[in-house]
């Protein structure tokens, strides 16, 4: 008669502990790596119905942000522009091309350009850009470098933690109000700390890490 | 003991699939991302400017219906549609433009002035208003104005402003863009451009005019 539990079995509550933990281990990893906007969004870069450049807009042109987003130092959106902020320009550049087609389309009858959202926080985020804005957050905080991009790509994750970096400690990333719309502005060494430190006092910002501050 | 190795070849073949499938962070791609129980996370809510198959055009945002118009602007009485000097640059009750701003004009309304002038006007009239904006360098406008000009300085500032408002030859009006205080701003810090340009020299104070030669 064979044994009913073969000399190897010894080893066996030792093999499911080590292979339980390894199995974890992975599984832990590999939600911790990918299961975060770090991954599910960064990275993301739509084709755009029109293929709108902000390099050359923004950066070659040297077009304030606010020509176009005009509504984002008064609302807590920033606004895609109406075709007709297009069409001030071209109507007369451009005029016939067809990459503008839609454009004009939507110029003419109202029809939206349909183009794909990028920046999606939650619907139970309620981020309000005018606050930012006017208090020295730049739009490169969140965006990126927009104005070097011929193609808008998602380049921070907008996870909580992310928001919650500079909620800490906004005098790291306050900037004065005249730069905020200018994307290269680099802080000079030691701003954070004086400058930096000054602004958020003056402008009684206190940004609250509490729950109710971005969900309600 | 054989099985147990197998067992971590498996593993580590699985990990190394799900990663070569997977790829790294941030690396660029086009398809939206992957959204697992998002009912709370989109929730059946109107937000602005997306798509939204509540109306038959299937905006969100929705225009105003023809022949209304809004109360009230966020907390704010809007009262822009009122035909008083200050909405349309006319005297009411007259066809005649009002020759001066309708509104206080301060340090502060030039400051908004130069700013709100530097997003919307500079990028074809230029920083100096003379009509060199970077669309004239790069030729992409056939005609500029140069708001330096004897007829374009003569205009009463209610016609200007009604031209920022309204537009005028190949010009687009801007009344959608710029808020009517705004637009009375632009007016004010643009007759300040138009006054320097017209200094004399005695009217530098005496310390800066060194500068000038």
């Amino acid at each position: 008669m064979s044994d009913i539990f073969p000399k190897w079995t010894n080893k066996l509550p030792a093999m499911v502990i080590a292979g339980g933990l390894l199995v974890g281990g992975v599984v832990t990893a590999g939600v911790t790596y990918y299961l975060t906007p770090k991954y599910a969004r960064v990275g993301y870069t739509p084709v755009q119905p029109v293929a709108f450049s902000h390099a050359i807009h923004a950066d070659q042109l040297g077009l304030d942000c606010r020509y176009c987003h005009n509504g984002v130092e008064k609302s807590w959106y920033s606004n895609v522009p109406a075709a007709s902020t297009c069409m001030n320009c071209h109507n007369q550049v451009l005029k016939d091309d067809p990459r503008l087609a839609l454009v004009r389309e939507s110029a003419a009858t109202g029809k939206p350009v349909p183009w794909v959202q990028i920046h999606k926080t939650p619907d139970y985020v309620y981020f309000n850009h005018s606050v930012h804005v006017n208090r020295g957050v730049s739009c490169v905080h969140c965006h990126g470098p927009v104005n070097k991009m011929d193609e808008v790509r998602h380049s921070q994750s907008l996870g909580m933690a992310f928001c919650l970096e500079c909620h800490r400690d906004p005098a790291a990333k306050i900037r004065p109000n005249d730069q905020v719309y200018n994307l290269d502005w680099q802080a000079p060494e030691g701003f954070a700390q004086k400058e930096g430190a000054k602004l958020v006092k003056d402008w009684n910002v206190h940004p609250g890490e509490s729950c109710s501050v971005c969900h309600r | 003991m054989r099985y147990f190795f197998a067992f971590l070849l498996g593993l580590a073949l699985l990990s190394l699939t799900v990663f070569g499938i997977a790829g790294r962070r941030g690396t660029d791609f086009r398809k939206p991302p992957l959204e697992i129980f998002d009912d709370m996370v989109r929730q059946d809510k109107l937000r602005p400017q997306v798509p939204n198959a509540f109306f038959n055009d299937g905006r969100s945002s929705q225009p105003h219906v023809a022949g209304t118009i809004a109360q009230r602007i966020g907390n704010v009485n809007n009262d822009t549609w009122q035909a008083s000097a200050k909405n349309t640059g006319i005297k009411p009750g007259s066809t005649n433009w009002v020759e001066t701003i309708p509104v206080p004009v301060t340090t502060a309304l030039l400051a908004r002035g130069r700013e709100r002038y530097n997003i919307s006007c500079l990028p074809c009239h230029g920083a100096s208003a003379d009509g060199n904006g970077i669309t004239k360098k790069i030729g992409a406008m056939a005609v500029v104005a140069n708001l330096h000009d004897q007829r374009i300085a003569k205009l009463p500032d209610g016609e200007l402003f009604q031209v920022i408002s309204q537009g005028r030859n190949l010009m687009q009006g801007y009344g959608a863009n710029i808020d009517v205080n705004d637009r009375w701003a632009i007016v004010a810090y643009l007759r300040a451009l138009q006054r320097a340009r017209l200094a004399t020299l005695e009217e530098v104070p005496a310390a800066d005019r060194a500068s000038l030669k």
